[in-house]
């Protein structure tokens, strides 16, 4: 239970938002009436410009901007939620235990692994099924749409469809494999196949989104490019390198860093189809963060991984713009 | 030659009918099971019986006996009211907010607008996942955990949705806002009057991508909305999996009905859906 203390203090937190979203509204003194009325004017404009901006600033300001600076100040306490009324400054005891931590440790390597190996096969997957479907073809909408159908589905849905075909015993791709002579595998029941497992589904799930902004990319390659290329007779190949991977260049690098930074987040595949197991071999970052924030309610310590998380997600996003910005420069 | 492309083109339509079963297989099997009994879904596993409905005259119950029993068991509708009452919040309340913040960001000029655009852009890159914590002590202590208040506010407002919004109106013709100045609209008026009906298109693309992105929503509806009147399909679901006995039937029936809002979407407002797609991707 929370006490009145420090839900008196957040009301006061939301106030303070309230006001800095909407201080500019009040603070322009309004213009004496006889001082022209260009003034008047540009004053009517900022506030009308507040009006609208406004409730959109107040919203951002107190669920998103509020929770991140409330994660960074808990992740220097030691806020347990049975005990909100008892919280104290410990410094940097938090990230030390990170640090210790082999838990952490084994979900830092678990994502990193995960996301090491989705991100460049699900961009050639997705370009590939792109560039197939990017000819002219009988029933190419058909095709086009059993590739992205996937997609339609919850990642959810998906995980538990296929917790069921994964069953070792039972399941329907063991009984596949078993006709073309393949003996069963354990799938999500092995340390070893667990998260492998996981990353053939994510792949399955997710490339049809991607494919459809490969092809609109695609068709946005001046088709003269290739006319001129085949004039001059350059083999597919060649072409392929030198007008098709230019011309999806800034596209590619886009879904890039859309995916790693969705991989990075991998949360509802373990939570759903293994809890974490077997011996932690599929736990991820966010998995042992809610875990430790809503199992244990250790919110300091589960804040501080919060915001190890999200300074390694800037950090990836950073590098990634900045290696754009030098391949356009 | 001529053998060399067919052969070429042999190989590229066998490829594709690989990849084609590779993508629906599961998707037909979740389809097929659904209207098969548990006898029937093991049995034909063992063959290609596996993804084609159960002959008529082994049916027995109906066509649609899991999907009876999957809602007797749970309030299997309970649930899906409860995504819908989400999204629909969202999408209603989202449109209003972030189009006129788009709006003020993209036409007027006041003090600091450049900045708040900065603000805005930069929680782009603050991960969801990392705030969930703090934002759930948040909707505890205003007493609004387990309410469709707790769910919906705190993602009203977008910061994806109001760039959208914004690249929109940069583009949008100032003369129409003139000429009804001139006749004497107000600022307001003039947004709900001239511009909202003529921005359909922004306005559908971004209630698709929010619809899509809420009704798949796990982590949130998960902590808010603990208990069971109020819990979502996506949480819902979750019942057929964990709670024995477990009918692989029921299974499917449960999942096909919670994709089939997803499915509707596609295959109606597919077209939006890939204008806003391809939209964020070239501006990117």
């Amino acid at each position: 239970m929370k006490g009145n203390d420090s839900s008196a203090e957040k009301l006061e937190n939301e106030r303070h938002f309230h006001q800095t979203a909407k201080q500019p509204q009040l603070k322009p003194t309004p213009p004496p009436r006889k001082k022209g009325k260009l003034k008047s004017q540009a004053f009517r404009e900022a506030m009308t410009g507040y009006f609208f901006l406004a409730p959109a600033l107040v919203l951002l300001g107190v669920f998103l901007l509020y929770p991140m600076g409330a994660a960074f100040y808990y992740s220097f306490t030691d806020f347990y939620i049975l005990t909100p009324d008892d919280v104290s400054f410990i410094g940097l005891e938090n990230f030390k235990y990170i640090v210790e931590d082999a838990q952490f440790r084994q979900a830092f390597w678990n994502t990193v692994y995960f996301s090491v190996i989705v991100v460049p096969v699900q961009l050639s997957v997705a370009l590939g099924l792109a560039l197939l479907i990017n000819k002219k073809l009988r029933f190419r909408v058909f095709f086009r749409t059993a590739f992205f159908s996937p997609v339609v589905m919850s990642l959810v849905v998906v995980s538990i469809l296929w917790t069921f075909m994964y069953n070792p015993n039972e399941g329907l791709i063991n009984q596949l494999l078993q006709t073309v002579g393949i003996p069963p595998q354990p799938f999500l029941t092995s340390p070893d196949q667990a998260m492998n497992s996981i990353i053939v589904m994510s792949v399955w799930q997710g490339a049809g989104f991607q494919m459809m902004i490969f092809l609109a990319g695609l068709q946005n390659i001046p088709n003269h490019l290739y006319e001129a290329a085949d004039i001059d007779g350059a083999s597919s190949w060649q072409k392929f390198w030198h007008i098709t991977l230019p011309g999806l260049r800034n596209i590619a690098l886009f879904i890039f860093i859309t995916i790693s930074i969705a991989a990075f987040k991998l949360l509802v595949q373990p939570m759903i189809m293994t809890q974490g197991g077997p011996l932690g071999t599929t736990k991820s970052l966010v998995y042992h963060i809610y875990e430790t924030g809503f199992n244990y309610r250790d919110v300091g310590y589960a804040s501080a991984m919060a915001v190890v998380f999200t300074v390694i997600v800037l950090v990836i996003t950073i590098i990634q713009r900045v290696l754009i910005k030098e391949e356009r420069g | 030659m001529r053998k060399k492309r067919m052969i070429n083109k042999f190989t590229l339509y066998l490829s594709l009918v690989i990849l084609t079963f590779i993508f629906l297989f599961p998707l037909v099997w979740m389809l097929v099971s659904s209207l098969k009994n548990e006898f029937q879904i093991f049995r034909d596993m063992q063959s290609l019986q596996a993804f084609l409905p159960p002959a008529p005259a082994d049916v027995e119950g109906g066509y649609f006996h899991n999907y009876v029993a999957a809602f007797q068991r749970v309030d299997l509708l309970r649930y899906i009211i409860n995504s819908l009452i989400y999204t629909i919040g969202i999408i209603t309340f989202g449109l209003i907010v972030n189009s006129m913040a788009g709006y003020a960001l993209a036409r007027f000029r006041f003090p600091l607008a450049g900045f708040w655009l900065g603000v805005i852009i930069a929680t782009l890159i603050i991960p969801p996942e990392s705030i969930f914590l703090p934002l759930y002590v948040l909707v505890y202590d205003l007493g609004w955990v387990n309410t469709y208040t707790g769910l919906i506010v705190p993602f009203i407002a977008n910061a994806f949705a109001i760039f959208l919004f914004r690249q929109f109106f940069l583009d949008f013709p100032k003369e129409l806002e003139e000429a009804a100045k001139i006749d004497g609209c107000s600022q307001i008026g003039i947004f709900f009057r001239i511009i909202v009906p003529l921005s359909k298109p922004v306005f559908a693309t971004v209630a698709i991508v929010l619809f899509i992105n809420h009704w798949n929503d796990f982590l949130w509806p998960l902590v808010v909305a603990s208990d069971e009147s109020m819990r979502t399909i996506q949480i819902g679901l979750q019942y057929f999996m964990n709670e024995p006995p477990i009918k692989w039937g029921q299974v499917m029936a449960a999942l096909t009905v919670a994709t089939i809002p997803m499915l509707l979407i596609f295959a109606f407002l597919q077209r939006y859906y890939v204008q806003g797609l391809t939209h964020t991707g070239s501006k990117n």
